[in-house]
């Protein structure tokens, strides 16, 4: 199973997509980031980490449950909650969603639908540390990490330290389908 | 699949049950109460049996999950031009429900209703059998308050011989670990007892120091609960959780009731409003657990 990212350039990707938030936003206020359960959590929260290195201080961060919004509940086993907690009301501001894997879109799809229950945000951008392509969806991202160009029989497997012990991307054969 | 009785559900299957619905407390907390998981979706409610909080729960946790409702009562039906059950849950089948909700006074009433239509059926009560999603709430209530089920010393008191509430929750108390207590009159307790997972004793005030959880029922008069003690007064006495009685419990206990309460004979107004009282809570919790046991039954099954 090839590494094609490894600790210190996935420490490096997500300091450049801070760079870039800050950068695209005039700064950080105003934003709020929403990370998608459960590694676009982790991820959110250290790209919140580098905005208060850079800015001087951090935009709010929560947890973007989008598991009841998905358009294929009926066709697979019954899902888990992982827990919305969204710290602030999102009308008027810009929501920057966070996730892991960039592929279908339809997680995104469903994050889209699901961040109208907390509000009318101003604008959503989205951030993502790998984009895979294959999209199902007119969907893209505003900052990404690496484009990792794959087949649909690859997956591709993230960890991050905070759920997985350490961090890395790689790329593995499968042939099972991936939601992403 | 269906959830006809909580009797043989594993720990783990009702505790992933409880987690699930855990997810939905946070959902119902949400500016938008409202998620699309069940969208298209349609629950058909056969409630037989009068109801009022587990009819509006379940037709809370559908419209919550985005689910249609058809709901029938008897009263102004063709019930009352002699109509049977298997001729209603047939015609109400053929208008194209995913699942059924069934509350009958007759135990086993729901099992047929999954036989006949062929579709699964989530048992909101059958006589006084079963009803597993009161069980489920009460488990998630508890849960909730102590932070665990297992180790917890229960007691069920009252009408428990025509409760299908009693034998649910205390099934699955039983079942997460807790210790569960029946407290009544000789003549209220089931006839099976002795083959229930629980202790039986007719003494309320020696058994009431040592209780976590205090569980009071209503005599049930429509089944006859009311015939079988001298008097309500004498009841009460004994078994009413009265206010000199909820003061003798240690601090730290919490009192339930599954409702409709019987204010001033099983419980006192005082100790039902008071702050020991997780009544409200139950029912709060009611609409997040039938959301969870709604979309459990229709996940992975592809709309036919």
């Amino acid at each position: 199973m090839p590494e094609v990212i490894n600790a210190e350039d996935l420490g490096r990707a997500i300091r450049r997509i801070a760079h870039e938030i800050a950068e695209r936003n005039h700064g950080i206020e105003n934003l709020v980031l929403l990370g998608i359960p459960r590694r676009g959590v982790p991820l959110a929260n250290r790209i919140a980490m580098v905005l208060e290195e850079i800015e001087g201080t951090s935009p709010p961060v929560g947890a973007l449950d989008i598991s009841m919004h998905r358009d294929d509940i009926s066709s697979r086993p019954t899902p888990k909650l992982h827990g919305s907690s969204v710290p602030v009301d999102v009308t008027g501001r810009t929501v920057v969603l966070v996730d892991d894997v960039l592929y279908t879109g339809r997680t995104i799809r469903a994050a889209l639908d699901a961040v109208n229950a907390f509000g009318r945000p101003a604008a959503v951008q989205l951030a993502v540390l790998v984009d895979r392509g294959h999209r199902q969806f007119p969907i893209r991202a505003d900052f990404v990490g690496k484009n990792l160009p794959t087949s649909g029989a690859e997956q591709v497997v993230v960890d991050v330290e905070e759920v997985d012990g350490s961090d890395s991307v790689r790329v593995e054969v499968s042939s099972q389908e991936v939601q992403g | 699949m269906s959830l006809l009785t909580i009797e043989g559900l594993p720990a783990a299957e009702i505790t992933r049950l409880l987690d699930l619905a855990d997810g939905f407390v946070e959902v119902l907390d949400r500016p938008v109460p409202k998620v699309p998981a069940l969208q298209g979706r349609t629950i058909g409610m056969l409630f037989y049996e009068v109801s009022t909080r587990t009819r509006m729960s379940f037709e809370r946790a559908a419209k919550a999950l985005s689910a249609d409702t058809m709901t029938f009562s008897p009263s102004g039906s063709s019930v009352s031009k002699g109509e049977s059950l298997k001729d209603t849950a047939l015609t109400v089948g053929s208008m194209g429900p995913d699942l059924f909700v069934v509350r009958h006074a007759s135990t086993g009433a729901p099992w047929r209703v999954a036989e006949w239509t062929g579709l699964p059926v989530i048992n909101a009560g059958d006589g006084a059998h079963q009803h597993p999603t009161q069980a489920l709430l009460d488990c998630l209530t508890v849960r909730q308050h102590f932070g665990k089920v297992a180790g917890l010393r229960v007691a069920i008191v009252g009408d428990i011989r025509h409760s299908r509430v009693a034998r649910s929750t205390a099934q699955a108390m039983a079942t997460m670990g807790a210790s569960v207590r029946f407290i009544a009159p000789r003549t209220l307790l089931p006839f099976d007892v002795d083959g229930w997972p629980v202790e039986t004793t007719c003494d309320f005030d020696g058994a009431i120091d040592d209780l976590d959880v205090v569980y009071m029922l209503r005599i049930q008069q429509e089944r006859g609960g009311g015939d079988v003690f001298p008097s309500i007064g004498e009841y009460v006495n004994r078994f009413g959780l009265t206010r000199r009685r909820a003061d003798r419990l240690p601090e730290h206990t919490m009192v339930l009731h599954p409702g409709p309460m019987n204010r001033g004979v099983e419980i006192d107004p005082a100790v039902a409003d008071g702050p020991r009282s997780l009544v409200t809570k139950q029912v709060a919790n009611g609409v997040a657990v039938r959301m969870a046991v709604l979309l459990d039954q229709l996940s992975g099954s592809e709309k036919t």
